[in-house]
């Protein structure tokens, strides 16, 4: 089994919270993956807000969250394990950030020991 | 009937269940763990007395007070002796170790905290969980090895070989019986927890299909698990999680089963034979549990339980798949995987859940077909035999296969009728 980081974006900074019904599809989705003993770890909110995000530059420049170039900021993570990348393509389609415009990158965990 | 004429060969069985622990628990935190035999030999042969004595002069008036008396006594007796080895042998034990008070009295205090100090010392993490609950058995339920290894359906000789392995790990146990301090209670609470929790579910979901055993199994669990809401120490929010999840799947033991052994589906067993006092209890326990912010798999099992015994709400499923799904985060276990696709059966229809079970992949579990059996019933009735099929063929209870064989004709004939 390798072990794939799931990292999920958004466009729109008012989609970040979420609605209940929202909420429980992520639920739903997320403890579907670990009803098949495939989620490594159930990851981490990342606050993208004023105060909760910032970026360090080349000689210290430091900016305000992540999206002054980049029109989509990174919002969350999950690490899940399966046999190919594409079984792990497969398990984050079932996901209902793209029904908000958000998308997921999937990344091959290379384990540094 | 009074005590009196009760023959003393009733009477026993019924005291020693009652006492035996009891006393062993008191007579150990005396002497400490190492000598958890000598304790449980002064215990027996007090019995052994009462056998003898009651059958030429009657029951005694109070007969647990005599028993304690003779155990008490039969304890000075043994200082007397070692008192006497001592002197003589001294190189063989060190003087000591015996360097215990003398005096101590069977009252509901001592009892009570000597008990508690003997679950702790029993769920110890040096021995496995399945051996822990063994060693409870014996020790704090007075088991005989032969019921251990019913309510197992195992050969007593295996249960003998557990048991003295565990035995030797607690003499080697460095716990400390005597003072239970509030270090050492919450360093093992959790696998004490652990213990009560998986000893009330192995009569719960027991491989014997003995309605007896099953029932004083859960009994004793709860029975344990309330003692520890005795204590400050360890009447935490776990602890009433696990004493209200108990409560509430106990209500339900008369239910679950019909006179044939075999087991009642949720949606079809008699609501009237659900115990509602045993409900109540588990509401008032499940409200202690939610003093502080703490989430264990015993809230959230509790959660399902409660949600189980409130047939009214319309929105209890979605309820129950909630908890679920955060009971599948903190601990992935194949069971509580096929319970959470069943949630969400009821949510999202069978359609939608035939997705997510076949998903799981469990062909090698009986539940697993049994589940996918039940979800195409009405959407593919050959896919639905094919699966109860696969279900008989891995289940290895007698009765399980009779109900699924059942459940085969019915939906065969209600499809031929069609």
């Amino acid at each position: 089994m390798k072990e794939f980081t799931l990292i999920f974006r958004l466009k729109d900074i008012a989609d970040f919270k979420p609605s209940p019904e929202q909420m429980q599809e992520r639920m739903n989705w997320l403890a579907g993956i670990a009803a098949q003993n495939k989620l490594v770890d159930k990851g981490n909110t990342l606050l993208p807000g004023i105060g909760s995000a910032k970026t360090v530059k080349p000689d210290h420049i430091v900016t305000d969250g992540p999206y002054t170039e980049i029109k989509e900021f990174i919002v969350g993570y999950i690490i899940i394990k399966s046999e190919t990348i594409d079984e792990a393509v497969e398990i984050a389609k079932g996901n209902p950030i793209f029904k908000i415009g958000g998308n997921i990158e999937i990344r091959e965990v290379l384990k540094r020991d | 009937m009074t005590e009196n004429q009760q023959s003393h060969k009733e009477l026993l069985p019924h005291l020693f269940r009652q006492e035996y622990a009891k006393m062993t628990a008191v007579l150990c935190r005396h002497f400490g763990l190492k000598h958890v035999e000598i304790a449980e030999d002064i215990v027996s042969d007090t019995f052994l007395k009462a056998s003898e004595n009651w059958a030429i002069n009657g029951i005694p008036k109070n007969p647990t007070a005599w028993l304690y008396t003779v155990a008490k006594n039969k304890t000075k007796d043994y200082f007397k002796h070692i008192v006497v080895f001592e002197t003589q042998i001294k190189e063989v034990i060190k003087p000591n170790e015996f360097d215990i008070e003398q005096d101590f009295e069977f009252s509901s205090q001592n009892i009570a905290d000597s008990q508690l100090a003997m679950i702790f010392a029993v769920c110890s993490p040096s021995n496995s969980t399945e051996s822990q609950i063994c060693l409870a058995l014996q020790i704090l339920c007075s088991f005989s090895v032969e019921e251990i290894a019913n309510a197992f359906l195992t050969k007593p000789e295996t249960i003998k070989k557990r048991l003295q392995r565990a035995r030797t790990n607690l003499r080697n146990d460095s716990f400390q019986i005597k003072i239970l301090n509030e270090k050492e209670t919450k360093l093992r609470l959790n696998s004490v927890l652990k213990t009560l929790y998986l000893l009330f579910n192995e009569g719960y979901f027991s491989k014997t299909n003995n309605q007896l055993i099953r029932q004083e199994l859960c009994s004793e669990a709860v029975r344990l698990t309330l003692m520890l809401t005795e204590n400050n120490f360890t009447n935490t929010p776990q602890t009433n999680a696990l004493l209200a999840l108990m409560c509430f799947q106990s209500s339900r033991l008369e239910a679950r089963t019909n006179d044939q052994g075999e087991a009642v589906l949720f949606d079809e067993q008699n609501k009237n034979l659900w115990d509602k006092t045993l409900i109540e209890k588990g509401n008032y326990y499940l409200v202690n549990a939610c003093n502080g912010n703490e989430i264990s798999k015993y809230h959230l099992e509790a959660g399902i339980a409660y949600w189980h015994t409130t047939p009214t709400d319309q929105d209890k499923w979605q309820h129950i798949l909630q908890l679920y799904n955060q009971l599948i985060l903190i601990e992935y276990s194949p069971i509580t995987a096929l319970n959470r696709t069943f949630a969400y059966a009821k949510v999202y229809g069978h359609n939608n859940a035939i997705h997510e079970a076949e998903k799981l992949k469990l062909e090698e579990s009986n539940y697993y077909h049994k589940l996918l059996g039940y979800l195409y019933v009405d959407i593919d009735i050959n896919k639905a035999i094919f699966h109860y099929t696969q279900a008989i063929g891995l289940t290895k209870s007698k009765i399980e296969k009779q109900s699924l064989s059942k459940e085969i004709e019915r939906i065969s004939e209600k499809n031929n009728s069609r």
